[in-house]
C-alpha cells in the first residue's frame, strides 16, 4: 500500500488537488510570497521545496519535470536562473511559514509562505550569537573570581615565604578582593538579563 | 423509537446550560509593540512575527 500524503486533502478530487498545487506553487514562484490557508501552506510547502532542488540541479531533464507541474516557462524560467542559484548554498527549508490569524468570514487559520530571502542561516547565526552573548557573562565572572583566588592564593604562598608580615596583608587583601568578586557576578547577571530585555 | 416522558423543568434546562461557557483566548504581548497577539502567529497590529515584517497592518 502506497503511503498516504501527509497533511489534509485539498480540492473534490485528486485532479483538483494537483491543480491546487500547482497553481499554489506557480503563484509562490511568481510572487516570492503568498498569504493562504495553512493547510493549504502547509501542503505546498514539501511540494515547492522538491520543486526548488529541481531547480538547484539545473539540469534538463529537472527543467522538463518542473514543467509538467508549472505550465508557465517564464516562471520556470525565473527558477531556474534566479530562485535556484540563491538556494545554492541552503540546504533545505527554501520557504518559510507564519500564520497570521484566522480569517474574517469563515474563520479559516491563514499563514504567509514564503521563499526564505535572507543571508544563509540567519536563524542558526542569531542562535549561535545569542548563545555565546548570553553564555559567557556567568563563566567570565566565575572564572575571574577563579583568577582571583590563585592570586590570592599565590599572595598566601608568598606571604609564607616572606613571613609573619605577610600574613595581616593576606587577610587584609582577601577582605578587599572579596566585594570586588560579588560586584563583577552581580555585574555579569546585569548583563546577562538585558539582552533578554 | 425512545422519546422523552417529561417536559424537561427549566431549573434543569437552565442548570444544564449554565454550563455552557466560552475560554478565553490565550494572548501574548508582542515584543515589538507590546500589543496583545495570538501566540506562534505574527502580530496584526505591526504585522510582525519574532521582529520579522510578515505583513502590512491593515
Amino acid at each position: 500500500m502506497p503511503t498516504p500524503t501527509k497533511g489534509a486533502r485539498m480540492g473534490g478530487s485528486p485532479a483538483h488537488q494537483k491543480h491546487i498545487l500547482a497553481n499554489l506553487a506557480t503563484s509562490l514562484f511568481e510572487h516570492g510570497k503568498i498569504t493562504t490557508t495553512e493547510a493549504r501552506a502547509r501542503r505546498l510547502r514539501p511540494y515547492a521545496e522538491k520543486l526548488i532542488t529541481f531547480a538547484k540541479r539545473g539540469d534538463m531533464h529537472a527543467r522538463r519535470q518542473v514543467l509538467t507541474v508549472i505550465k508557465d516557462k517564464g516562471i520556470v524560467h525565473n527558477l531556474f536562473a534566479e530562485i535556484g542559484p540563491a538556494m545554492a548554498d541552503r540546504p533545505g527549508g527554501y520557504t518559510r511559514i507564519t500564520k497570521i490569524g484566522h480569517r474574517k468570514g469563515d474563520a479559516a487559520p491563514m499563514a504567509v509562505i514564503e521563499l526564505v530571502q535572507d543571508e544563509a542561516g540567519t536563524s542558526r547565526a542569531r542562535r549561535r550569537t545569542r548563545r555565546p552573548a548570553a553564555a559567557p557573562a556567568v563563566p567570565a565572572a566565575v572564572a575571574e573570581a577563579a583568577v582571583e583566588a590563585e592570586a590570592a592564593a599565590d599572595a598566601e604562598a608568598a606571604a609564607d615565604l616572606a613571613g609573619a608580615h605577610g600574613a595581616e596583608d593576606l587577610n587584609e587583601s582577601e577582605d578587599t578582593e572579596a566585594p570586588e568578586a560579588d560586584s563583577e557576578a552581580e555585574a555579569g547577571a546585569e548583563a546577562e538579563a538585558e539582552p533578554e530585555a | 423509537m425512545a422519546v422523552p416522558k417529561r417536559r424537561m423543568s427549566r431549573s434543569n434546562t437552565r442548570s444544564r446550560r449554565a454550563q455552557w461557557k466560552a475560554a478565553p483566548v490565550t494572548l501574548v504581548e508582542c515584543p515589538q509593540c507590546h500589543s496583545q497577539k495570538l501566540p506562534h502567529a505574527a502580530c496584526p497590529t505591526c504585522g510582525t512575527y519574532r521582529r520579522r515584517q510578515v505583513l502590512n497592518p491593515a
